[in-house]
């Protein structure tokens, strides 16, 4: 079982986790609003790049749960 | 375990060892911080539910990307007689296909424009005003110019489609439309 200081650390590290997937799920949503704008305004060059970025962006946030999960041990 | 090491085990609120609590704490000893921390590893997760599904979104853009690229070009279609339209009129049509409401205006007698008539805000029919030198939304108050298609005032932020016109023998047809981001 961890000591108390230990778990404030984990804590502190959790709430960092969390701030960096709150920001990459705020660029997707920012992201699909661009494209959804640019598409239905007959642009689709930026459709694939958007997609690709945004599948980034969610590997990212796999990422950081993983290691969310590894702080929780 | 507490009485040797005070400072493992679970933490409660009012920071005393766990053979100090009441009897009904020591039989449900919740872990405060262990409790906060699970709540926002669960809050995590949810927040990547919502980045899947974000996911999902931009490649179901993507596949209709891909489905209209396949579309082709729109037929060239007789929209109307020049002269069955006065200065200021508009006439609506059907373009591309049969559930595409467009509106043909004429500006002045040299000058013809076209447009879809739906609203680029959240395509309510759009309502020719010419007098006020405006096209309409009535749903949410968004104006349009008539000369230009592009958003004057209220929700819209894109201009109209654009219905590409040529006209033949005093005829009007409708050629193609252009979709327009600014």
């Amino acid at each position: 079982m961890k000591t108390r200081v230990g778990r404030e650390q984990d804590l502190t590290v959790v709430y960092g986790i969390l701030c960096l997937v709150l920001i990459l799920v705020v660029l997707q949503l920012w992201l699909l609003m661009a494209t959804m704008n640019a598409f239905l305004g007959g642009d689709d060059v930026v459709v694939w790049p958007a997609a690709f970025a945004s599948l980034a962006c969610l590997g990212l946030n796999l990422g950081l749960l993983r290691s969310l999960y590894r702080v929780g041990r | 375990m507490s009485v040797l090491h005070p400072e493992r085990g679970p933490r409660f609120p009012d920071g005393r060892p766990e053979d100090e609590q009441p009897a009904w704490r020591q039989d449900f000893p919740i872990d405060l911080p262990q409790d906060v921390f699970v709540a926002r590893r669960d809050y995590t997760k949810f927040l990547l539910l919502t980045s899947f599904a974000f996911v999902i979104g931009q490649f179901w853009i993507a596949a209709r990307s891909v489905l209209r690229r396949g579309r082709g070009r729109p037929p060239i279609a007789k929209v109307a007689r020049i002269d069955a339209l006065p200065v200021g009129g508009a006439l609506p049509f059907n373009y591309p296909g049969p559930n595409d409401p467009c509106l043909l205006i004429r500006l002045d007698d040299r000058t013809l424009a076209a447009y879809g008539q739906k609203c680029t805000h959240l395509s309510c029919a759009v309502v020719p005003k010419l007098d006020q030198g405006e096209l309409h939304c009535p749903c949410h108050v968004g104006s349009f110019d008539p000369a230009t298609g592009r958003p004057i005032a209220g929700p819209p932020r894109r201009p109209l489609n654009r219905v590409v016109l040529e006209v033949r023998d005093g005829v009007v047809y409708a050629t193609g439309v252009e979709e327009r981001t600014v």
